[in-house]
């Protein structure tokens, strides 16, 4: 609250961002609103079409069912990977070159590419040559992910654990790094459990991090498109079948322009939504904690 | 321009954001937005509370067309009356 004149010309810095956004981004979405209001055929031969692919998109039953798998995804996934990942930073060695090895260790599966990580996972779990697949055939379980959907979703949410619960691992672990070691000498003098120091200096410490991590890996999974469409195509039938292979299949498919670019923005909409939420939760308890630390 | 299948509805709604969004900041340089807490469980700016309608206009719209048979102008007219609420007591 003073009453400086502000100087506004590095507003204008932004000015080539701006421009690369309206190439990359901002074009392409309004491209695609024109694309979601009109049954294009050709150049010129396209017809307005209002509302009506909106309608259809939202009242599509496999659609519904997509959403509601994606969503079920989702949570199932974040249900995992937050305690896992939380898990995997308390033991992680804190200083030394174990510190080190157990990092590269951890990030490795965040280096590969996406599809190739379903070609990992689709080569892993066939039951004639993959290690995971032959295993459990041995053990008389008859596991198969081309037949059985139950197995298809069991190694989905498997290998999306797999995939990126080191990132969660890596985020809550420079979280717990930043914790000053004079919040756990205070703790030691007062003979606190583990539990307690967990409880009330570590957990609430890694908050911050916790919501980067849950927002990052919610939009990664509502948008997961690779690895399950080379692990299981979305089969079998379309039981692993989320929204981004859907939107794919219409839009690349058969063609389909205008309902998929209406699906786009109902999708997009909903991501929209859900960072927005997640950005001003982030935002505003960074200024509770400001606030808190004024007083 | 003719790759972008431009028509007049789409053509309308977005030049009517770009007014928002020009009219947004001649408002916001003649008297900067005060953050301040509403019936909103968090203090807004004046574009916050912008956003807000226009994203819960977007999904009263979809609601509309989705699940009701109602003209898309009642949705438009809800969305109206409800920006101005949010803008004014949000």
């Amino acid at each position: 609250m003073n009453n400086k004149v502000q100087n506004n010309r590095a507003w204008l810095l932004v000015l080539p961002m701006l421009v690369l956004v309206a190439f990359s981004a901002i074009i392409p979405l309004m491209t695609v609103v024109n694309y979601s209001v009109q049954d294009v055929l050709g150049p010129n031969a396209r017809f307005f079409t209002g509302t009506e692919w909106f309608s259809t998109m939202l009242n599509d039953s496999n659609l519904q069912a997509a959403f509601g798998r994606q969503i079920l995804f989702s949570l199932t996934i974040l249900a995992i990977q937050i305690p896992l990942g939380i898990g995997i930073a308390l033991l992680m060695p804190k200083k030394g070159w174990q510190a080190s090895a157990v990092l590269i260790l951890i990030t490795m599966p965040l280096l590969v590419p996406w599809n190739v990580v379903g070609s990992i996972w689709q080569i892993f779990t066939r039951g004639d040559i993959g290690l995971m697949g032959w295993s459990l055939r041995q053990i008389g379980i008859d596991y198969n992910i081309t037949r059985n959907a139950g197995d298809a979703w069991f190694t989905i949410i498997l290998m999306d654990v797999w995939h990126w619960t080191p990132l969660v691992a890596m985020l809550c672990y420079s979280g717990l790094r930043s914790i000053p070691e004079a919040y756990y000498q205070a703790a030691r003098i007062d003979r606190a459990s583990k539990w307690a120091v967990f409880r009330y200096i570590q957990l609430p410490k890694l908050t911050n991090v916790l919501v980067i991590a849950v927002l990052l890996r919610f939009m990664h999974s509502f948008m997961i498109y690779a690895e399950p469409f080379v692990l299981t195509g979305g089969g079998p039938g379309s039981s692993t079948t989320f929204l981004s292979q859907s939107l794919a299949t219409m839009a690349i498919g058969q063609q389909d322009l205008g309902p998929s670019a209406a699906f786009s923005i109902i999708y997009f909409l909903v991501i929209l939504l859900v960072s927005w939420i997640f950005y001003t939760t982030i935002m505003h308890m960074q200024k509770d904690k400001n606030s808190q630390g004024g007083a | 321009m003719s790759w972008m299948v431009w028509t007049l509805p789409t053509a309308i709604f977005f030049s009517s954001i770009a007014a928002m969004l020009a009219g947004m900041t001649v408002w916001e340089l003649r008297s900067p937005s005060i953050e301040r807490k509403g019936f909103l469980p968090i203090s807004t700016t004046r574009g916050d509370r912008l956003f807000i309608s226009l994203l819960s206009a977007a999904f009263i719209h979809l609601g509309v067309v989705g699940f009701t048979s109602l003209s898309l102008l009642v949705a438009s007219a809800v969305s109206v009356i409800w920006l101005l609420v949010m803008m004014r007591w949000g």
